[in-house]
């Protein structure tokens, strides 16, 4: 497996404070990279410093541009910030994933405007194309913004939370899409629910201002204490339930 | 004779400001309604009479001192609210009073009669000059075509800011130009409402058009027609009932929006 993205030494900080300190990492072609930590462990500064949205303060992030030209990194924020009463469509939206190829003065053509329907369509909300965004349920949101990480034919797809606001029903769903979609896409997904993606994800990454791979998909509890990396398992069963720390 | 043709020459450079008040304030409306940045606006609309006073006081142009004035407020709330720990909204409201203020004070300190005073508070479109007249055209040229070439942009960047980072490095620079581009419309519009009335010339049109569409290209069309349909006719209506022009179209463009309303109340049942 050839290396996408190679993380040198990186360190960052957010809002004046340092979220990560020398973090080396390699994304790897094909990998399926489920990303946890803590709240605050520095998840989110990670995904920016890759697409370039944080600039770090130390070290530097090498892309392989033979596999990867700028275009082909897909990007699904975790809190979406678009206005969704905006008056703008779903396709519209969708289109918006073409506009790192197409530069500042794009236009779409028809073609361009295929390939949107083609993502809507391989997502199953084709039939949303025209509504505004507040017609939209979170599942349905959720898919439309992925619509715009998948348009552009990204080789590499960064997801941050995207369970987040999916509802339950779909959530299930949401991730065998992804899997699919694995098999052509290499993904890196920051998730708190490490065991709904531990069925999917092929490996993880502890992320708590330092970061440590695990080159499995499967993680335990004394991992992630070795590993520094205090989050909350969810154990899932057929009846919902939660399981809290003895006393 | 003579009579006649000077009429016929103030009304169709009334005609003309309507066409290109229309056109500004359509595309520039669209945006701060669309992005909500009605009270953003509202705060360079006041604060550009601070501009107009200092001018006066001086001896300029009224409206080349509210133009820098407008831009300087609008890039100043933006530089408070990013950089001096000052909320956006409260920064606003700052410059709102302080420009109000100020052409206050310059208008009261300007020795004799100031003429056209109650023209920028009310706005006067009878009474236009060619060189405002120019300024509009010029600015609704360089708006139809900043719109149309970097329409996608514009409309992602208004949308969704944070992701349209992940694809262009000038987000910034485009959210200055737009508000610099804003700030103009307002203050040569100045010239048609006046500084209390100016801001509904530019939110109204825009709200008729979103009673139509969802689409932010079709708003800004419509907010243009619908603009030019209601400033044409309040200012007709004003010569007939020689009642002032920039009050009336304000009354009008209101009764378009009422009618608007009504005829697409099935749409939203």
């Amino acid at each position: 497996m050839s290396t996408l993205i190679e993380l040198k030494n990186i360190s960052a900080s957010y809002n004046g404070d340092p979220v990560l300190e020398n973090v080396n990492f390699s994304i790897r072609e094909g990998d399926f990279i489920g990303v946890i930590g803590p709240n605050g462990g520095g998840k989110t500064t990670l995904l920016k410093v890759i697409l370039g949205l944080i600039k770090p303060t130390a070290g530097e992030v090498v892309y392989n541009r033979e596999k990867l030209k700028k275009n082909r990194i897909g990007y699904l924020p975790q809190i979406a910030e678009g206005d969704i009463n905006f008056p703008v469509s779903v396709k519209d939206v969708v289109l918006s994933g073409l506009m790192i190829i197409k530069g500042h003065s794009a236009r779409m053509s028809s073609e361009d405007r295929k390939k949107a329907d083609y993502v809507l369509q391989e997502l199953g909300i084709h039939h949303l194309s025209n509504k505004s965004l507040n017609k939209l349920s979170g599942g349905e949101l959720q898919r439309a913004y992925l619509c715009r990480a998948l348009i552009g034919s990204p080789k590499l797809l960064l997801l941050d939370e995207p369970g987040n606001f999916v509802d339950t029903s779909f959530e299930q769903g949401f991730y065998e899409i992804l899997k699919d979609l694995n098999e052509t896409v290499t993904i890196m997904m920051v998730s708190h629910d490490v065991g709904t993606i531990s069925t999917y994800v092929k490996s993880f990454a502890c992320v708590n201002r330092k970061l440590h791979y695990h080159d499995s998909g499967r993680i335990t509890t004394e991992q992630l204490k070795a590993y520094d990396c205090p989050i909350q398992l969810i154990a899932h069963g057929d009846v919902p339930h939660t399981v809290l720390k003895r006393h | 004779m003579f009579a006649s043709f000077f009429e016929y020459d103030f009304l169709f450079k009334s005609l003309l400001a309507v066409l290109f008040g229309s056109i500004t304030a359509g595309i520039a409306g669209s945006y701060i309604v669309a992005k909500k940045m009605v009270f953003l606006s509202g705060g360079i609309t006041h604060s550009s009479f601070g501009g107009i006073g200092i001018a006066y006081f001086i001896g300029m142009s009224p409206v080349l001192g509210a133009a820098c004035f407008g831009v300087a407020s609008a890039l100043g709330i933006q530089y408070m609210a990013s950089k001096q720990k000052v909320s956006e909204d409260s920064a606003i409201g700052f410059l709102w009073a302080f420009g109000m203020a100020l052409g206050i004070i310059f208008v009261y300190l300007t020795p004799g009669y100031t003429p056209d005073l109650m023209s920028y508070l009310f706005g006067s479109i009878l009474t236009i000059h060619n060189t405002d007249l120019i300024a509009l055209a010029i600015l609704a040229l360089i708006l139809l075509f900043f719109f149309m070439r970097y329409y996608r942009l514009i409309l992602y960047v208004a949308f969704d800011e944070g992701y349209a980072r992940t694809f262009s490095s000038r987000v910034d620079l485009f959210k200055y130009l737009l508000i610099i581009l804003v700030s103009l419309v307002i203050v040569l519009n100045i010239r048609i409402a006046g500084v209390v009335l100016v801001l509904s010339l530019l939110t109204i049109p825009p709200n008729i058009a979103l009673l139509f569409t969802g689409n932010f290209a079709k708003m800004i069309i419509i907010s243009i027609i619908a603009g030019f349909i209601g400033m044409l006719s309040g200012f007709v209506a004003s010569w007939y009932l020689n009642i002032p022009t920039g009050a009336t179209i304000i009354f009008t463009l209101v009764l378009l929006w009422v009618i608007s309303r009504i005829v697409t109340r099935r749409r939203w049942e």
